[in-house]
């Protein structure tokens, strides 16, 4: 179960724009996914280890060696809104 | 006034250092760190944040890591991993920061600082820290001012920082005054340079300091409401940060203010804190675990090897200079600020100086020399056995201080022998009671009307005697045996 008001929050969180309809509908099925999810609460896990990752490896390094940055002008491009070397971006300390 | 308001509160203070780790590269890509490189030249797609990239570990950033958290006497996590911290700011490419929660790579360690007390007396204090953890810079806004005015509503960014690493170090409350959290800012920039995993600039941001401040009346056991202040660029403004902040709080609290929890920021200009006027409490960062970097699992072997290769600290050194070679909890302090300093006096003492001789002379006219010709001691082309021998000169009446304080300028620049210097000058100290004895009495005749003046009772003229049988010298006559033989000649 999940109310509209946490579905508000989240897409607030997550800087969306929901109409009620929107949130409304959303509501439902995010609920059933969480619905959908406990079941898992039904298995008896007390002998497994909890883990936060699917996969069982660890330790995944590399050695600390530049590489040369040759995608500058790029990833400038292919910005919504670069200008000279920068991107811009929205102001975030508006005035008044 | 101010006394009874001082005697009925006191401020709880804990500290949030971030340090920029001395790799060459970013935390997650390859991408150069170095400083001062013209904007998004040291980017590419992973540290932009594009779909489909894959972070991966820098090896470096690990080991500089743990070394970091068993410095501070810390508990290395057997399992650690990293979490994505969520939020949105221009500066941040992914809309989410790597970091690590739950999870930090060590934690509950101390650290000790040695600092005076009002009355200038040194005390010893340990201050708990109780996380360590890696994550991720972010880039680095430029407003421009014309655009400001203009009403623009948009501002540049820079990218090179971001994905540059840092080690995150979150102290205890222990800390009770301005003067203390900076000396706790101080201790733990000395450990970080000493183990060579930052190198401390303040003003260029490698080491930067927030801090988190509340007040209460003596003797309560709850904590006041806690204010963040941001925005210090040296130890010098931390403290005064927080002796504002507190008197801003104590004011507040005496005026039956209530105090909102908020971040500040310390306005260098105008000496105080300004509130930010964000809305606080809303923050909601649902950090979960990062699936594109598996966990860190690390055995007690490993631990162990990193743990043996961690040098002496300072704080191990101050001990051991106060408690095994004698010397005052003000020159310990002095000596181990700089590891290159510190292991410049060891190397004297190990010639055979005596300490305490090797503290004044290091801490002294080398100091003093070094700052003048600006040059590092490292660099410096008098080794430590010179000095050593040079003390050694001293102690055994070959030379006077003052005449090796002349050499001194020679030796710090060119290095060599002392005792070869000294002899191709001809400036060994001369105690043979007949020379000296000689030169007395040419003085005598150079100044019969002192000699007559001093013997009808003007016996000041003593020093004057010694004086003139200095200059004549050039200082190479022994100055103890030289006031003994003036005494017996003096002597009606
Ligand atoms: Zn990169």
């Amino acid at each position: 179960m999940i109310t509209l008001e946490q579905t508000a929050h989240l897409a607030h969180l997550a800087r969306l724009e929901l109409t009620p309809a929107e949130i409304a509908e959303l509501s439902g099925q995010l609920g059933a996914i969480l619905d959908y999810m406990a079941q898992l609460q039904n298995l008896d896990l007390a002998d497994v280890p909890p883990t936060a990752h699917a996969v069982n490896t660890a330790n995944v390094l590399r050695p600390d060696q530049p590489v040369p940055s040759t995608l500058t002008e790029k990833l400038l491009e292919i910005a919504p809104a670069p200008e000279d070397h920068f991107f811009q971006v929205p102001q975030i300390l508006r005035e008044g | 006034m101010t006394a009874s308001i001082t005697t009925r509160y006191e401020t709880i203070i804990g500290l949030e250092i971030h340090c920029q780790l001395g790799t060459a590269t970013k935390i997650f890509c390859g991408c150069s760190t170095a400083f001062g490189a013209p904007p998004n030249t040291q980017v590419c797609p992973i540290c932009l944040g594009h779909p489909g990239v894959l972070p991966v570990l820098n090896e470096q950033v690990l080991a500089f890591a743990v070394q970091t958290g068993l410095a501070l006497n810390c508990t290395i996590a057997p399992y650690s991993k990293f979490d994505r911290k969520q939020y949105f700011y221009p500066d941040l490419p992914k809309n989410y920061q790597i970091s690590q929660y739950d999870l930090p790579i060590a934690a509950n360690g101390w650290l000790e600082i040695e600092s005076p007390d009002e009355q200038g007396k040194f005390y010893r204090k340990r201050v708990t820290i109780q996380r360590l953890h890696m994550e991720e810079d972010a880039g680095k806004l430029v407003h421009a001012g014309a655009e400001r005015l203009s009403g623009s509503d948009y501002s540049l960014v820079d990218f090179n920082r971001a994905g540059v690493p840092l080690c995150e170090i979150v102290s205890g409350p222990d800390l009770r005054s301005g003067a203390e959290a900076a000396e706790y800012a101080q201790e733990l920039r000395r450990i970080v340079r000493y183990l060579g995993v930052c190198d401390g600039n303040m003003q260029e941001g490698s080491l930067r300091c927030d801090v988190n401040i509340s007040v209460r009346p003596v003797g309560e056991t709850r904590f006041g409401t806690k204010v963040e202040i941001k925005n210090m660029n040296s130890f010098n403004a931390i403290q005064r940060a927080i002796d504002y902040e507190a008197k801003r709080q104590i004011t507040a609290l005496e005026n039956g203010e209530r105090l909102v929890q908020e971040t500040r920021l310390w306005d260098e200009a105008s000496q105080r804190t300004v509130s930010m006027r964000t809305k606080e409490g809303a923050s909601d960062y649902r950090y979960f675990p990062e699936p594109d970097l598996p966990p860190i699992q690390l055995t007690p072997d490993q631990i162990e090897h990193w743990r043996s290769h961690l040098p002496e600290l300072p704080a191990t050194k101050r001990h051991r200079y106060q408690e095994e070679l004698g010397l005052s909890p003000y020159d310990s302090r002095v000596l181990t600020d700089e590891r290159a300093m510190a292991e410049y006096f060891e190397g004297t003492v190990a010639c055979g100086a005596d300490p305490k001789l090797a503290s004044n002379w290091i801490t002294g006219d080398i100091t003093a020399w070094l700052k003048t010709q600006k040059q590092d001691i490292r660099s410096l082309a008098c080794r430590p056995s010179d000095l050593a021998e040079l003390i050694g000169l001293i102690q055994a009446g070959t030379i006077s201080g003052k005449i090796a304080k002349e050499l001194l300028p020679e030796l710090l620049a060119n290095g060599g022998s002392p005792r070869a210097l000294v002899e191709a000058r001809g400036l060994t100290q001369v105690s043979d009671p007949e020379l000296i004895g000689q030169w007395i009495d040419e003085v005598f005749a150079a100044h019969p009307q002192e000699l007559s003046q001093y013997r009808s009772g003007k016996t000041k003229l003593f020093g004057f005697f010694v004086g003139k049988v200095m200059q004549k010298t050039g200082g190479r006559a022994d100055p103890q045996r030289t006031n003994e033989l003036l005494k017996q000649k003096l002597a009606p």
